[in-house]
């Protein structure tokens, strides 16, 4: 377990490298494609989807409002059921605390639901550096972890991965961490699965500790809700004797009948499904069936942080669907890794500089600008994250933590151009300037445009980013403002 | 009726001819326009770069040039949804509470596409333009205004226009302000998939809303020598029969 996110390059960098992949490419855009119709069709088929929208938005902010309130109950509820709860500031004490029970157990082994947020804390790290292996049972994070690779993806970490990197992974890895793959193993999807499916059984029949996440938790009932396609969460949640459960706080919601719009929306925009096939929901202990020691890690980790924000914290609403991935182009092009976190794409771009602060680190400020600004993200979210507005406000609080420091030249060129922008009389000056500059270069032969304007080649730093691959049109002899004043106002 | 015309410091300074035809077209539509004199940018490359104190002058500048006028015309979708929805938050941060007030009693904004087929009720502009053409709905138009299709209605009445369907039309061009140099190799991936769909329809001109997403995929298709013309909206929209040779006017054919 030595892949980290740790000290990755910035976005601009990183991306650079990952455009050029073009096996990566391929992967990225057949995947993300496949997944963007297939919620298409069963979005447009629901006639309240918007309503759905609204509600689901308008639930968690008003969960949100009143989080204190709702955490104590679910504490209480969850208590009443017989489950033990804990609080953790941070990912080193909800690892702790997960560390600590596996030892209690006398365990050298966990098996994982799939799990955004133990993903976050670093848990398996934590559990591997204290003697205890986690297995991960979700079909894609057992790719990506039998690969010592890096998750890219929300719901599917490993869809960076084609049929046949899986089925050479799966060859020559499941043997070194127990039962090995056939040796006769083609990459047809169905026989990938029945590799990891009996890979993963004796796992399961051992395992005496899980660790999963929850997509929900219901406050009124102290219920836990997992939603999943392959039904090794529910092999998890129910086989081994010791249940743990990290659970951020966000993932509240008031009652049991709040469900009812977040176990719509979700499928919708995650698989593209109608339904999901495996919804497992739990209180606590039940005498003889299933777990009989059940933990629950409520989890802060920053999250107070976007709730202090009052244009961040509808960030706070995600339920972790990865349309907003799906749909963004500048994932599909760049891919997960790109982004230096296990929450990447648009929400990714969001939520981690929000969740770790801004104005200390390099690689959290380059990501607000990690976009186009195009707003298909928000289209797409079922809770309205309004990602863009997000993004910009991030961009504020980047370039004001940095105020006072030693000015960049982007710095520079912002404030040159509002004084300039500021004042009619110097824009008119700088365009002038631009006119007469094009009519001296216009004299050198430049090649023509379709449609006769003519065009700038490849220019010197700092406009070399712009002209590398786009010519630059030649600034016109008269801008429209001369024009104005000298003929327009009075044509006709 | 008397509009403001705010021809966006980007066509003011680079893509004139988008301007003109905005004049000549509103105008032969019946429409008195006049351009404040002090206007200059709206101050969206800053707003979306994270300079909202640098955006401040701009807001006042903006403001005292568009008091008075019954309605302002922007020909760009991006400009007009930063004033639409940005232009508050940049007053909100001065913490001046007489901007605040100012912005929201500034004059509607509209883009061009929503002033003719919503305030003029004309979808039928009396264009004349015998080319095909393919269109793209800058993300900003299509996302922060919703003009839906108003743009392809009024394109598909122009007369002698062959129209071509773009495939992936509602995928971003890859532009995106600052974006398209702070982060180049992204946005010219991005762009360079915008110039291959162009360039699968076969049409000869490729029309938007936005010069400044114009600039970025005709930069491309210029540099990749596709043979493709990058137009304003209002330039096909200006064009009519016979007056190509006129100046200033963009005309039918070259």
């Amino acid at each position: 377990m030595s892949a980290t996110f740790v000290g990755m390059p910035t976005f601009p960098v990183a991306a650079g490298t990952a455009l050029a992949d073009s096996q990566l490419r391929r992967n990225l855009a057949h995947a993300t494609s496949t997944i963007r119709t297939k919620r298409a069709e069963v979005v447009r088929e629901v006639d309240a989807w918007e309503q759905l929208r609204v509600a689901g938005a308008t639930l968690k902010d008003r969960t949100l409002r009143h989080l204190d309130v709702y955490l104590e109950q679910l504490e209480t509820a969850l208590t009443a059921a017989g489950a033990t709860v804990h609080w953790a500031r941070d990912a080193d004490e909800a690892n702790r605390i997960v560390v600590d029970i596996a030892r209690l157990h006398g365990t050298d082994e966990v098996v994982k639901v799939k799990s955004m947020t133990t993903a976050e804390i670093g848990l398996n790290d934590a559990l591997e550096a204290a003697g205890i292996h986690a297995w991960e049972t979700d079909l894609a994070e057992l790719i990506v972890q039998l690969g010592d690779d890096l998750p890219s993806h929300i719901l599917v970490p490993a869809i960076h991965r084609n049929r046949a990197e899986i089925r050479e992974i799966f060859l020559r890895e499941m043997e070194r961490v127990g039962r090995p793959a056939p040796a006769d193993l083609t990459d047809a999807p169905l026989e990938l699965a029945a590799a990891a499916r009996d890979h993963l059984r004796e796992k399961f029949l051992r395992a005496r500790v899980a660790v999963s996440g929850a997509n929900f938790a219901v406050a009124e009932t102290g219920t836990l809700a997992v939603v999943e396609s392959e039904g090794n969460g529910r092999m998890c949640l129910t086989l081994p004797e010791v249940l743990i459960s990290i659970v951020g706080i966000e993932k509240l919601l008031p009652t049991w009948a709040d469900l009812d719009v977040f176990l719509q929306t979700l499928p919708r925009s995650s698989t593209g499904e109608r339904m999901n096939p495996y919804t497992s929901l739990w209180s606590g202990v039940t005498p003889g069936d299933g777990p009989q020691q059940v933990h629950v890690v409520l989890l802060d980790n920053g999250r107070t942080d976007v709730l202090a924000d009052t244009v961040g914290r509808q960030a706070l609403r995600c339920i972790r669907c990865s349309a907003c991935l799906n749909i963004c182009p500048v994932y599909e092009r760049t891919g997960g890794h790109s982004y230096g976190s296990v929450y990447p794409g648009p929400i990714g771009a969001i939520l981690n500089p929000m969740m770790r602060g801004v104005g200390q680190d390099a690689q959290l400020d380059a990501l607000p600008y990690a976009s186009s600004l195009c707003g298909a993200c928000f289209d797409v979210c079922p809770v309205r994250i309004d990602i863009p507005e997000v993004l910009v406000h991030l961009r504020t609080k980047v370039v004001d933590a940095h105020r006072g420091r030693r000015p960049t030249p982007q710095d520079l060129v912002m404030r040159a151009a509002s004084w300039t922008l500021a004042s009619s009389a110097r824009t008119a000056r700088s365009t002038r300037l631009a006119g007469l500059a094009a009519r001296v270069l216009s004299r050198r032969g430049l090649r023509s445009a379709p449609g006769g304007r003519r065009v700038l080649g490849a220019l010197p730093r700092p406009a070399a980013g712009w002209s590398g691959a786009r010519d630059v049109p030649l600034p016109p002899a008269e801008s429209f403002r001369s024009w104005w004043s000298r003929a327009g106002r009075d044509a006709r | 009726m008397t509009v403001g015309l705010l021809p966006t410091c980007l066509n003011d300074a680079l893509f004139p001819e988008a301007a003109k035809a905005v004049v000549h077209l509103l105008r032969r539509l019946g429409v008195v326009v006049d351009v404040p004199g002090r206007q200059t940018c709206c101050g969206q490359p800053m707003i979306n770069s994270g300079y909202l104190d640098e955006a401040v002058p701009l807001l006042r500048n903006h403001l005292a040039a568009v008091a008075g006028y019954e309605a302002i015309v922007v020909p760009s979708g991006s400009c007009a949804g930063s004033i639409r929805h940005q232009h508050r938050l940049v007053a909100q941060r001065s913490g001046d509470p007489a901007l605040v007030r100012a912005v929201e009693q500034a004059p509607p904004v509209h883009d061009l596409s929503e002033f003719l087929v919503d305030v003029l009720d004309v979808v039928d502009v009396g264009a004349y333009f015998p080319h095909s053409v393919t269109y793209h709905p800058t993300c900003h138009s299509l996302r922060v205004l919703g003009v839906g299709d108003r743009p392809t209605r009024l394109l598909q009445a122009v007369r002698g226009l062959r129209w071509t369907d773009l495939p992936a039309a509602e995928e971003c061009c890859g532009f995106g302000g600052t974006f398209a140099v702070k982060n180049p190799d992204t946005s010219i991936a991005m762009g360079s998939d915008k110039a291959r769909h162009v360039q699968e329809t076969g049409a000869e001109v490729l029309v938007a809303g936005d010069s400044s997403c114009l600039m970025h995929i005709g930069g491309l298709l210029g540099r990749q020598r596709a043979g493709v013309r990058v137009m304003h909206l209002a330039e096909v929209l200006a064009s009519t029969e016979g007056l190509a040779s006129t100046e200033g006017r963009a005309g039918p054919a070259r």
